[in-house]
């Protein structure tokens, strides 16, 4: 097994480009050093990305968007005050992942590419509008969350390819997103269903943009269209919420396993829809953080 | 000299709360736990497992591990005795597999090598070549005709005549007439339960380090709850004599009974035997889940009647568990404890044990009781709901008391079940209010308790202190209890006392800590064991007075002279006489070596609230209390911990752990992140309260606790979470997906 610590991206997608046989990059190693002890991974080669200069900033940029690195962990994201009131929903998410330790480790790009479909901050990010930069021998491009997964363990990125940066858009006015999953216990657990929304709100209250989406309940993170449609030009009424939950329930694909059957994983999306809608309601419309 | 053998009241040491000798090296982790044993030259070891549920092993293939750099030797079968029968020949079989695999996970072979991964790869350089045979791994699909067939040779004589070979031992017992007994009831309940199996969860992952020479003589260090019983049967195994093999068990984290018997410990032996070189192995988790003994799983019939008042007129239960690929699911103990609580004029109970392509299962705190007790208690909860009876009311109308016949045979000496009862209705939890969409339960639970071969020896030295050694590994808190016993028979205070677990070369034999006997019956020995030094130290101090023995008495860590017509002697405290020993006769210690037979039985009765979210299914228990009778709490502090942790035990059995198998056999859960113990936040404080009905059978009363308290949750819990999703839940664990599911069924039907 050879480590590498490079120091810049390019050079970190050089390695991982020349790397032969199974190639890891290395953020938190919460995911990789874990399946590496299990034996369900034998890497040939390992590129820890934390000593390129930056990776752990939390940038704000003048037009209200955010610039993360790619090994910023789960516990610098949630002391970090101004991102937490922009996107309580993004951070929540990331938040739930593992304990006090793991998140010391844990990072968002980790978690979307380790490729679980039941990946916390996956849902989050998608309906947060969450772009990367993708570098690699040809340069840097950028690619919106919902291409990146491409199946259990997998993802669309290339060898070679290495995330170098996390973009998160503009809060922009009245607006608000929340992250619910269903666990059976407490914490420390892997969601059965996760269900991210986010809203914004014109002065009266009525949804004018919305996004919804689904983890573990198909191969790939969902996004929820005809869920959204049903949400813009509404205020959070009975009517909408039941529509909200019948589309969320419509649109799983999921499977029975040790963790929820598919009657269980179809029935709870909807429940949880409906329960996460009304948070990021609450939180677009300033009455809640 | 008289000694006052009984005392339950007026005590000096006992019922205190110090802290416990062996705390301090825990939370610094100095403490050497089964995994921190070193030795010159040592060998890491790994094991070779089967990935199929059932198969014939047609050819195994060592070669190429062997031809590792680093690998130092290889084991299969052939490597361990042979001619092996009943018990022994059936754990060989376990840890080491002979012509088939039986379960997934099942040992096939094992290495050792120069570091832990080495040994790892040269495990999967093992080529086994396997016939695929058809698995079952249900208690209830193991039973019918068409089953697979996993050995044709275990049923014994007890099954009857037509049951699938897969059925290898049958009980039945009980007393009355049944069916008159329900044809005099007002109402029958009669009703099917499911349980899953679950595994004890102990945090330290089993680990040892064995050395075995040529010439027969070998040294073990193991994690274990029984060294004397790891002995024998390694030495067994490995073909050796028991007194050449030494045994000393580690710290122990976590046993809850699953470390009472061995599975790598003869593997590493044989092992060093080849390698002629320590040899230590640690079994990782996936190892622990997927190959150490986890519960039953069961599948339960029961039926009650009872009168309009309450009065049970007749109860029958039938208990079918599985237990792995080998015969011994503790089905008998579901029987016989299922309707251990109650006088019964009428009760019949049935027990089937059942082999299936799962682990041998091992003990787990009062094996087969809490299943038991979730079906029968589950039926009452109805029949109560059903009359318009209150709980407890009822099980007081029909507890068993002092000199009721018990549904297993016997009659009860003393014993403390009203007790607990009514201690449960006066505590503010039963009559505390309750919020929408919350429920409450109650249930009863008994253990029988155990006393089992016993030796301990105990040790003056010349500075007036005392050490204790004992044979029974201590799994909570066993040292302080021994030595607060200590200190009240000789008086000398707490402080005095060290209490080690000695070898098996340094003590005579010890059974296994299990069947909540160790405060029980090791405390009895240390108490007869000091009373035994307490005569000698009076011995010589009437040698110094020049009086006769009998005219000399202890009292509060003094010799004194009974009385004036003894002589007006000044007392001599414990340790001038210690300070003079050597040149008055000699070291003073005292003995003791018996097997105990008045382990006192024990009740308890706990109380549960429940939450439900009716939409997910998701439950939360809100309010916990139990209560038991301890017989007498030498140390309360650990015998709150010892309820706690079979609450905390219960409403992870009951709620979340299960063993799920696929339809391939293959454990599919055999990690901790969906293996779901309870964690922290998931459980409310959990209440306790002491009750103390002195047992006849141990000088100061002691029952053992350790059990009983993993009897009552299963069936506390669901029925306080029946009442809370208003729909009786019927299958164990009541996971969100099959509360919702008869959540769900309920409302179509109406
Ligand atoms: C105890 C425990 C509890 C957990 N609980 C949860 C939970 O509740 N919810 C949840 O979703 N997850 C959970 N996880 C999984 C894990 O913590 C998360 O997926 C985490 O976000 C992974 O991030 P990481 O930085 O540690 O990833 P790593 O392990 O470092 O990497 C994961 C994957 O991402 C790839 N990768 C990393 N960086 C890059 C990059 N810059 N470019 C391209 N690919 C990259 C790696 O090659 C690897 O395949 C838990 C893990 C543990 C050990």
């Amino acid at each position: 097994m050879q480590y590498h610590s490079p120091n810049t991206f390019e050079d970190a997608a050089a390695l991982a480009v020349a790397a032969a046989g199974v190639t890891r990059f290395l953020a938190g190693g919460t995911d990789v050093l874990v399946q590496l002890r299990a034996d369900i991974i034998t890497p040939d080669t390992v590129i820890d990305i934390k000593n390129i200069p930056g990776v752990r900033d939390i940038t704000r940029h003048d037009d209200g968007s955010w610039t993360l690195g790619v090994a910023t962990s789960g516990a610098e994201m949630r002391e970090h005050v101004e991102l937490g009131l922009d996107w309580p929903g993004v951070v929540e998410a990331m938040d739930l992942i593992g304990s006090t330790q793991v998140q010391g480790r844990a990072t968002l790009v980790g978690n979307l590419c380790n490729g679980s479909p039941a990946a916390d901050s996956v849902p989050a990010m998608v309906t947060a509008g969450v772009e990367f930069s993708v570098t690699n021998s040809e340069g840097t491009r950028r690619v919106a969350v919902m291409d990146i997964p491409a199946g259990p363990g997998r993802t669309h990125l290339a060898q070679g390819d290495v995330i170098s940066a996390v973009h998160i858009p503009a809060r922009g006015a009245r607006g608000g997103d929340a992250y619910l999953r269903f666990i059976p216990r407490t914490e420390m657990d892997i969601a059965v269903v996760g269900c991210a929304i986010n809203l914004a709100l014109d002065a009266a209250g009525v949804i004018t943009q919305a996004s919804v989406s689904l983890g573990a309940v198909a191969p790939t993170v969902l996004r929820l269209d005809e869920a959204a449609e049903a949400l813009i030009g509404c205020t959070l009424d009975e009517a909408t919420l039941d529509k909200l939950a019948t589309a969320a329930s419509a649109a799983c694909n999921p499977i029975s396993d040790k963790r929820g059957t598919i009657e269980f994983r179809t029935h709870v999306a909807g429940v949880l829809a409906k329960r996460t809608a009304k948070i990021a309601y609450a939180r677009a419309q300033g009455v809640t953080k | 000299m008289a000694l006052d053998d009984h005392k339950t009241t007026g005590f000096k040491f006992i019922g205190t709360r110090p802290d416990r000798p062996d705390g301090l090296d825990k939370v610094t982790g100095r403490a050497l736990f089964g995994a921190d044993a070193q030795a010159p030259g040592m060998l890491h070891g790994a094991i070779v497992r089967s990935p199929h549920a059932h198969a014939r092993i047609l050819r195994i293939d060592t070669t190429a591990a062997e031809a590792l750099e680093g690998v130092k030797a290889v084991v299969t079968r052939a490597d361990f005795a042979t001619g092996l029968s009943g018990e022994f020949g059936f754990v060989l079989e376990n840890v080491m597999a002979g012509d088939r695999a039986l379960y997934d996970g099942h040992a096939v072979a094992a290495v050792a090598a120069s570091s832990a991964l080495i040994a790892r790869d040269a495990a999967k350089l093992v080529q086994v070549d396997y016939e695929i045979l058809p698995h079952v791994t249900d208690v209830d699909a193991a039973m019918v005709d068409d089953a697979p067939v996993l050995n044709d040779t275990y049923a014994d004589a007890t099954v009857p005549a037509g049951l699938h070979p897969n059925v290898v031992r049958y009980h039945e017992s009980g007393h009355g007439d049944v069916e008159a007994g329900f044809a005099a009831a007002d109402l029958i309940v009669e009703d099917s339960f499911k349980t899953e199996a679950t595994h004890q969860g102990y945090i330290e992952p089993h680990a040892c380090l064995a050395t075995l020479g040529a010439d027969g003589k070998g040294e073990l260090w193991c994690t274990t709850q029984g060294h004397w019983i790891a002995q024998k049967t390694c030495a067994a195994l490995v073909g050796i004599d028991t007194s050449q093999l030494r045994v000393t068990a580690s710290e122990i984290g976590g046993g809850f009974g699953g470390k009472t018997t061995v599975f790598i410990e003869p593997v590493a032996l044989a092992l060093s035997r080849k390698a002629n070189r320590p040899v230590k192995i640690v079994m990782n988790r996936s190892e622990v889940f997927r190959a150490t003994g986890p519960t039953s799983s069961t599948s339960m019939d029961v039926k009650i009647g009872m009168m309009k008042d309450g009065t049970i007129t007749a109860a029958q239960g039938v208990f079918r568990l599985q237990g792995g690929a080998f015969p011994g699911a503790p089905m008998e103990f579901s029987a016989m404890c299922a309707f251990a609580p109650y006088n019964l004029e009428n009760v019949k109970q049935v027990g089937y044990d059942v082999i299936s392509n799962r682990p041998k299962q091992a003990a787990y705190r009062a094996p087969g009781a809490p299943m038991a007790s979730f079906a029968v208690e589950s039926v009452i909860d109805d029949l109560c709901k059903q009359l318009g009876l209150d709980p407890i009311d009822t099980r007081l109308k029909n507890a068993a008391r002092e000199g009721t016949k018990a549904s297993y045979g016997p009659r009860f000496q003393r014993i403390g079940l009203v007790e607990t009862l009514e201690a449960a209705k006066a505590h503010p939890h039963y009559t505390a209010p309750l919020k929408p969409g919350q429920g409450r339960g109650v249930s009863c639970g008994f253990w029988f308790n155990h006393g089992g071969e016993t030796s301990v020896s105990l040790a003056l030295s010349e500075d007036g202190t005392c050490q204790i050694s004992v044979g029974t590994p201590d799994i909570g808190g066993s040292r302080a209890s021994m030595a607060l016993m200590a200190a009240e028979v000789l008086g000398i205070a707490y402080e005095n006392f060290r209490v080690t677990v000695a070898d098996t070369a340094t003590l005579g034999y010890n059974d296994v800590s299990h069947g909540s006997r160790v405060t029980y019956a090791s405390g009895l020995a240390t108490i007869k064991a000091a009373q035994d030094a307490v005569a000698k130290l009076c011995k010589r101090a009437a040698a110094k007075w020049g009086i006769p023995e009998d005219a000399v008495y202890w009292e509060d860590g003094f010799a004194k002279p009974s009385g004036a017509n003894a002589g007006n002697f000044d007392p001599i405290p414990l340790a001038e006489i210690t300070k003079d020993m050597g040149s008055t006769g000699g070291p003073i210690s005292g003995h003791f070596e018996a097997t105990p037979e008045g382990a006192g039985v024990s009740f308890g009765t706990h109380i549960v609230d429940a939450e439900v979210d009716p939409e997910t299914g998701k439950t939360a228990v809100v309010r916990y209390t139990v209560i038991q009778d301890a017989g007498k709490a030498i140390h309360p502090t650990y015998v709150e911990g010892q309820f706690q942790g079979g609450a905390a035990q219960g409403i992870g059995w009951a709620l979340n752990e299960e063993y799920v198998y696929g339809e391939d056999g293959r454990l599919q859960n055999s990690i901790f992140l969906d293996y779901r113990v309870p964690v922290a936040s998931d459980l409310p404080m959990i209440d306790t309260v002491i009750v103390e009905v002195p047992n006849p059978g141990h000088p100061y009363g002691v029952r053992g606790v350790g059990e009983t308290g993993i009897v009552p949750p299963l069936a506390a819990i669901a029925n306080a979470v029946s009442a809370a999703a208003g729909v009786r839940l019927r299958h164990l664990p009541m996971s969100p997906p099959r509360i919702l599911r008869a959540l769900r069924a309920q409302a179509s039907e109406g």
